[in-house]
């Protein structure tokens, strides 16, 4: 269970008995549960969301209510999602730092990623 | 069925003062739109949890359950008798339309009378560290655990000032969750003009009383009169403390790897600012709030607020003050059945709505915004947690450019530019702005809303531009 795991920032206190979906964290299996938002999938997993881009280290998300946009985080096609108030669903590839070097997506970056095997 | 030349009433938010707003409008047999950016209605307070959860309404909203189980009945009995629509953000207002857009398709929605029932916000005063992963507002310590069934750590100090303050940490208590102390800033003795304003609610006032002996029975340490010195911890790792200085000055440090800060609420005033509305300082919360007749109406003609966006009266007051905005609109309509309504119930409203300002006062005076706090602030503090501007670089800013006023001061050192939109630093920013030039803080100004309101999904503005 993501619960008892020592890395996670979230501890899950009831409504553990929900289905299980599976995603993908940063390219790496992971498993969620129906109804979660991404923002606690993510930190049911792990202790950070994104980084700041100002160098001033990790962020884990602030107001959970759709406010504070500190919690945008990216699908593996480049398109943004606001962790907090996206719902997870079974398949969803996220990825926690930004797709390539360069962002927004080009076309060119979406038939490389395609390519690469990036569908999810 | 309304009749074709029915008034176009729009209703933005489905909190305890939109949902009222809406049945009012619905009884006088008009058939409103309601716009929701929430997957549910609720609001905040009141907030659904997903579909799939089981916690019943005695365990989620605990005394509360009665309210918001009638709140969340009446919503449903309407649903066929509005025209709902959730997941839709109001995003930017033009005399006489409300701009919408709903999974990224746009829509502009012309209105004869708009109802503002926005909400609030936490409200929140720097802490130099509060920009670690780990540290979140007292409210969104509140939305894991009703939204989602989770505590926001494994053990978690909540920090700050305000009914919220106890009675999420209680609420964490009561669901299992580790909590490591309740820091609050304001002084243990309340001034007495608090304790009057109080009085209005005493039922109120007790169940505070009871959160915070149910909190000591558990054995949280309980410290008032605290000044915040630091979150600890790393940026690479996030929380692992807090230190402050307790009443007697000295330093206290308590582990903890999550945060819950916050210091009451601020009101979600971006749409009355659309919608050109004037403001007016208010100096018990220190807050710029829209100016307001007893009955809601906003000095732009058409525009109605209420609820938490225009004052921060709670819940209750929010569901009064929603009804009677709604009233007020279809009186000065002049349609008939609306009018006659708010003939017959105006004044019982603004009674409720008197006794819960007072309320409010009193909240205000006994848990004060931290006002003395921001001179003290270490240059080094992130203010600005969105582009990570410090109070160094914010008060470098005022010394060198001269800006005596917020929306000047943002101009040049970013501060309320980020994608919050000056949420959560805007009223921390103006009072060190005000400290740095001498000034009070009423006179540097607040800093104006734009549009959109909230971001916008990318392909939306391909679709707009
Ligand atoms: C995080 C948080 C937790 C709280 N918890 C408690 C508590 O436990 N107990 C308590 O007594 N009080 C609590 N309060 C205060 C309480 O929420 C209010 O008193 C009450 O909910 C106010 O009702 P309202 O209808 O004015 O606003 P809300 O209940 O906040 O509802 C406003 C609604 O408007 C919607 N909205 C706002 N702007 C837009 C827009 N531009 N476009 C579309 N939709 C929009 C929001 O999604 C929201 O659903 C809390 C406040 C906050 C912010």
């Amino acid at each position: 269970m993501p619960a008892d795991s020592p890395t996670a920032r979230f501890v899950r206190l009831a409504e553990t008995g929900r289905p299980k979906l599976a995603l993908r964290i940063d390219g790496r299996p992971a498993e969620a549960l129906e109804g979660d938002t991404l923002l606690v999938a993510l930190l049911s997993h792990g202790r950070r969301v994104r980084d700041s881009e100002f160098g001033d280290g990790a962020r884990a998300g602030f107001c959970l209510m759709g406010a504070c946009q500190d919690c945008w985080v990216w699908r593996e096609n480049g398109e943004r999602l606001r962790a907090c108030s996206t719902v997870v669903e079974a398949g969803m590839a996220v990825l926690t730092r930004p797709p390539a070097d360069y962002w927004p997506m080009t076309p060119d970056l979406a038939a490389h990623l395609s390519r690469a095997g990036g569908e999810s | 069925m309304s009749a074709p030349s029915a008034p176009r009433v729009v209703v933005v938010g489905a909190g305890p003062a939109g949902v009222r707003a809406a049945q009012a409008l619905v009884e006088a047999g008009l058939r409103p739109v309601v716009i929701d950016e929430g997957r549910r209605d609720g609001g905040q307070i009141y907030r659904r949890q997903p579909e799939g959860f089981t916690r019943g309404y005695a365990k989620l909203y605990g005394s509360e359950a009665p309210k918001a189980e009638a709140l969340h009945r009446d919503f449903d009995a309407l649903r066929g008798k509005v025209d709902y629509r959730s997941e839709t953000l109001a995003w930017n207002l033009t005399p006489g339309e409300l701009h919408t857009v709903r999974a990224g398709e746009p829509q502009v929605l012309p209105f004869d009378a708009l109802l503002v029932c926005s909400g609030a916000t936490d409200r929140l005063a720097p802490v130099n560290g509060w920009h670690r992963a780990g540290c979140y507002s007292l409210g969104a310590a509140q939305i894991a655990l009703k939204a989602q069934a989770c505590a926001i750590g494994s053990k978690v100090v909540f920090l700050g000032s305000g009914p919220l303050l106890y009675l999420v940490a209680a609420q964490y208590v009561q669901a299992g969750a580790q909590v490591a102390a309740v820091l609050d800033t304001a002084p243990a003795r309340p001034p007495l003009a608090a304790l009057a304003g109080l009085l209005a609610r005493p039922r109120l006032a007790l169940r505070g009383l009871q959160l915070i002996r149910q909190l000591r029975r558990a054995g949280v340490a309980l410290r008032k009169g605290v000044r915040p010195l630091e979150i600890l911890g790393s940026d690479e790792h996030g929380v692992a403390g807090v230190s402050v200085f307790d009443a007697h000055g000295d330093v206290q440090r308590f582990d903890c790897d999550a945060v819950g800060l916050g210091w009451h609420l601020r009101a979600e005033t971006q749409l009355a600012d659309l919608a050109r509305c004037e403001f007016a300082f208010e100096p018990t919360s220190r807050q710029w709030l829209p100016r307001l007749d007893e009955d809601g109406r906003s000095s732009t003609p058409g525009v109605y607020l209420a609820g938490d966006g225009a004052r921060i009266l709670g819940a209750d007051g929010a569901e009064a003050a929603g009804r009677l905005a709604a009233l007020a609109a279809l009186s000065d309509l002049g349609h008939a059945p609306g009018r006659a309504l708010y003939q017959s119930q105006h004044a019982d409203l603004r009674r409720t709505l008197a006794t819960m300002d007072r309320f409010r006062r009193g909240l205000a005076l006994a848990f004060p915004w931290p006002q003395a706090q921001f001179a003290g602030l270490p240059d080094q503090a992130v203010v600005c947690r969105c582009e990570a501007v410090t109070a160094g670089e914010l008060r470098r800013c005022v010394d060198q450019t001269g800006s005596r006023e917020v929306n000047r001061a943002k101009a040049f050192s970013r501060v309320g530019m980020g994608r919050c939109q000056g949420r959560y630093c805007g009223h921390a920013a103006a009072e060190i702005i005000a400290h740095a030039c001498r000034l009070p803080v009423e006179d540097v100004g607040r800093l104006r809303a734009q549009a959109p309101v909230k971001p916008l999904p990318m392909d939306t503005r391909e679709v707009l531009s």
